[in-house]
């Protein structure tokens, strides 16, 4: 019964089988089935993705500039990462350089929607399910002052702005109105925050509510609007403009006056509320060390953010860039995104056809073709599906490979890359957050690390955000205002057949488009998206996936609440999202909650 | 700019418009703004499927219009007005629009924050096909787009912002939904597919 896969898990799938699947219409594409055995630990776990993208079919033929703009809608919530990487891929392609502002501007923009992704993500997203809500009602507004003044600065946090803050939520609680806070498991077991941690949460949780709206306007001032601004094959669709004199609408002193003071905000912010929140909830959690899955064997991160305009080798990416395997940091491997033995995607468990399916495909000789078909061993029908059979087509999503290996992405993989590289602006955030729970260098590799690494990257892209627009701004007082090279902008001036790649650190991992063009069109575009790495089937060997591998051994208190399922998947900001329904084995709605 | 001591008052239209009769809300709001012009302290805003984050605008209102497609399990095309506190107990008690779980969120959000709206109106239609994809809105749920928006307006004349019938046709680039997502060009489109 059991198998050992190729990566190290052990897999039993004799258990009662759980499982969790979005319903909604709106949004909610990822369903999770998993085993638990008779002391209701996971022994089994199967993660597919439930909706078909098809960008890539929707491309084919269409003007290389305009794939930016398109590839953006892939997802409202990593606004402009997509696009980032697509004209990284048309300038690969046609070796096209930019100027340093454009550089400068493009990284605020990118560092912007990490801070932006990750605040929102811990706050609203992934936040309760290590907060009770309903618990904070219960707390002392005296006492959960003096926590807050005991772990920050942070000026909210009188008895009386907690006292208050508790009336309304009472009011609201015994409405029976739990609005953002209903379908979760308020009172399970799995949750360990004294009721003042929960309630000085809250607080958080609607104050980060109120200030993401700012952060967004970085966005709205480079790139015209957000969610999905705007971008330009050669630079930035910004003009720079400081004397006010010239364009309507070009950035002046004013406008980066205002986006100095929002990078300001960010990063206090960051280090008064989100950091210190996550420490001190790491601390009631840190017996809680599952769902490390992959994290602690192989890991891999592209690196983003270029020093200088137009390198994208490792020594001037400010995120680190490498593969890990088998859990040897003493090695990061280079990584090659024109290499077809390097990144290839299998599609032997996911809906599509390739003519061989024992072969993976590396990107640039993509196929997306749906095949949409059942395993032998599935429950249910096509249309209603009651248990997946793993053995079979089960994912909408591909399982891509590095060399062969399943990997994670993500903030936990930049970091422990990083770590691995000996890079002290993570390495030593990382240790003296571990030293400070008192806990070891491998408490990293789990769920709780992954949260962890997400707030320490928020602080560092806030950070990170100051310098570029310092940086940009000297540049501007020195005279420079070029934001685009519009040498190539013609395609009379582009060679009959191409081909090219482009990469990012999106807030949820490695994002890489690879692009052919022929006769001036689009001819084939691929897109493997971080969730795609994070969240893959298993491939031809039978390596799982990072989110499969990252609930392996897990134990729940109640299968029938898998708030420890959520916990997981969640921390690993899965770009797939949003409410999901959970379904008890024997097929009955159970309840209603938020994935992410 | 308002004038001090003037309501913000906010008129909100939410919904997919690539759902069929879920559009709706944002289809009215999209004609009363090509129709009418508003006094200063109002603002129409197409909030489509944007969610939670539509708090920063609601809070910043004191009183709120919201145009929606709304499960009331009543005839297809039936238009129905709720008001101020009918409407968080009316959602919590049955479900009530597809993305009723963004709005009501919204709602109690802006109620945590301390900022819920004075005045609050969902004029909401019953939806009679939400399963077509790409699909037009039905003919009982498009016929109600006017009768919204007539309600719209007695609600405002009634809040002390009457709104005014342009006299100008609305310039393209002033539209809230453009680029050939707009009412009659995308149904032509979804008509012909």
């Amino acid at each position: 019964m059991g198998i050992q896969t190729p990566n190290g898990f052990n897999l039993d799938n004799s258990g009662k089988r759980i499982v969790v699947d979005p319903l909604t219409r709106i949004e909610g594409h990822l369903r999770v089935e998993v085993n638990v055995d008779s002391n209701n630990v996971i022994r089994n776990a199967v993660s597919t993705g439930t909706m078909w993208r098809g960008i890539e079919t929707i491309l084919r033929n269409r003007d290389p500039r305009d794939a930016w703009a398109f590839t953006e809608r892939i997802c409202g919530v990593c606004t402009g990462t997509h696009a980032l990487t697509s004209v990284r891929a048309v300038e690969n392609a046609l070796g096209i350089s930019i100027p340093e502002n454009a550089n400068s501007i493009r990284n605020i923009m990118q560092l912007c929607l990490q801070v932006h992704d990750h605040l929102v993500h811990f706050y609203h997203l992934h936040a309760l399910d290590w907060v009770d809500v309903v618990s904070a009602l219960k707390a002392d507004p005296k006492a959960t002052s003096a926590l807050a003044q005991s772990i920050s600065d942070w000026p909210l946090s009188s008895p009386g702005y907690f006292k208050d803050l508790q009336i309304r939520l009472t009011k609201f609680v015994e409405s029976g109105q739990l609005g953002p806070f209903k379908n979760a498991y308020w009172g399970h077991a799995a949750y360990k925050l004294p009721p003042e941690a929960n309630l000085m949460a809250v607080a958080h949780y609607l104050e980060a509510l109120d200030f993401q709206k700012e952060i967004v306007k970085v966005h709205t001032i480079y790139g015209g609007k957000n969610p999905h601004p705007n971008w330009l094959v050669g630079g930035v669709p910004c003009a720079i403009n400081v004397d006010g004199t010239g364009a309507v609408g070009a950035i002046n002193m004013e406008r980066l006056n205002l986006v100095s003071s929002i990078i300001d905000r960010c990063i206090e912010f960051t280090e008064q509320v989100y950091l210190p929140d996550v420490a001190a909830i790491g601390s009631f959690y840190k017996d809680w060390l599952y769902g490390g899955g992959l994290s602690g064997k192989s890991v891999m991160a592209y690196g983003d953010i270029p020093e200088n305009a137009n390198d994208y080798s490792a020594k001037n990416l400010k995120l680190p860039r490498g593969v890990i395997l088998n859990g040897n940091l003493k090695e990061v491997l280079p990584i090659d995104h024109a290499d077809p033995e390097q990144i290839q995607e299998f599609v032997t468990h996911s809906w599509y056809k390739y003519p061989d399916e024992t072969k993976g495909l590396h990107p640039w000789d993509g196929i997306t073709e749906p095949n949409y078909q059942l395993g032998p061993n599935a429950k249910g029908t096509k249309t209603d599906i009651k248990e997946l059979d793993e053995g079979g087509k089960y994912s909408w999503i591909k399982a891509p490979r590095w060399r062969g290996n399943a990997v994670e992405v993500g903030p936990l993989a930049r970091y422990i890359v990083g770590y691995a590289q000996g890079k002290p602006e993570f390495k030593e955030p990382t240790e003296k957050f571990l030293k400070d729970l008192n806990l070891p260098v491998t408490a990293l590799f789990s769920t709780l690390g992954r949260t962890a690494a997400r707030a320490l990257e928020c602080q560092w892209a806030a950070r990170q955000m100051r310098y570029f627009q310092d940086k940009l701004v000297a540049r501007i007082k020195a005279g420079d205002s070029s934001t685009a090279n519009v040498e190539k902008w013609k395609p009379e001036s582009w060679p009959k057949e191409a081909k090219g790649f482009g990469f990012t650190e999106a807030p949820r991992g490695a994002l890489a488009h690879w692009i052919k063009i022929k006769d001036t069109k689009i001819d084939n575009y691929q897109c493997v998206v971080p969730t795609t790495w994070n969240g893959s089937p298993r491939d031809p060997k039978g390596n799982i996936g990072a989110f499969e591998a990252s609930l392996m051994d897990t134990p729940m208190a109640d299968p029938e609440k898998p708030l420890e399922i959520l916990r997981t998947i969640h921390s690993f900001d899965p770009c797939l999202a949003c409410s999901t329904h959970v379904m008890s084995p024997d097929g009955q709605e159970l309840a209603t909650v938020k994935v992410r | 700019m308002s004038e001090a001591g003037q309501d913000r008052i906010l008129v909100l239209g939410i919904g997919n418009i690539l759902w069929a009769d879920e559009g709706f809300g944002v289809r009215v709001v999209e004609e009363f703004h090509r129709r009418y012009a508003v006094p200063d302290n109002v603002t129409i805003l197409d909030g489509g499927t944007q969610g939670l984050y539509l708090v920063n605008y609601v809070e910043d209102a004191d009183a709120l219009i919201v145009f929606d497609a709304i499960d009331y399990g009543l005839a297809p095309g039936e238009l129905k007005l709720v008001r101020d506190d009918e409407v968080p107990r009316f959602t919590g008690a049955k479900k009530m629009s597809l993305h009723q779980t963004g709005f009501q969120e919204v709602l109690s959000a802006a109620d945590l924050l301390g900022r819920y709206p004075k005045r609050l109106a969902l004029i909401g239609c019953q939806p009679l096909d939400l399963e077509d994809w790409g699909g037009p809105l039905t003919e009982p749920v498009r016929a109600q787009i006017e009768p919204a928006i007539r309600l719209a307006c007695e609600l405002l004349v009634q809040w002390g912002a009457p709104p005014v019938p342009r006299t100008e046709p609305l310039a393209p680039a002033e539209r809230l939904l453009a680029n050939d997502i707009d009412h009659l060009n995308y149904e032509m489109r979804a008509r012909s597919a």
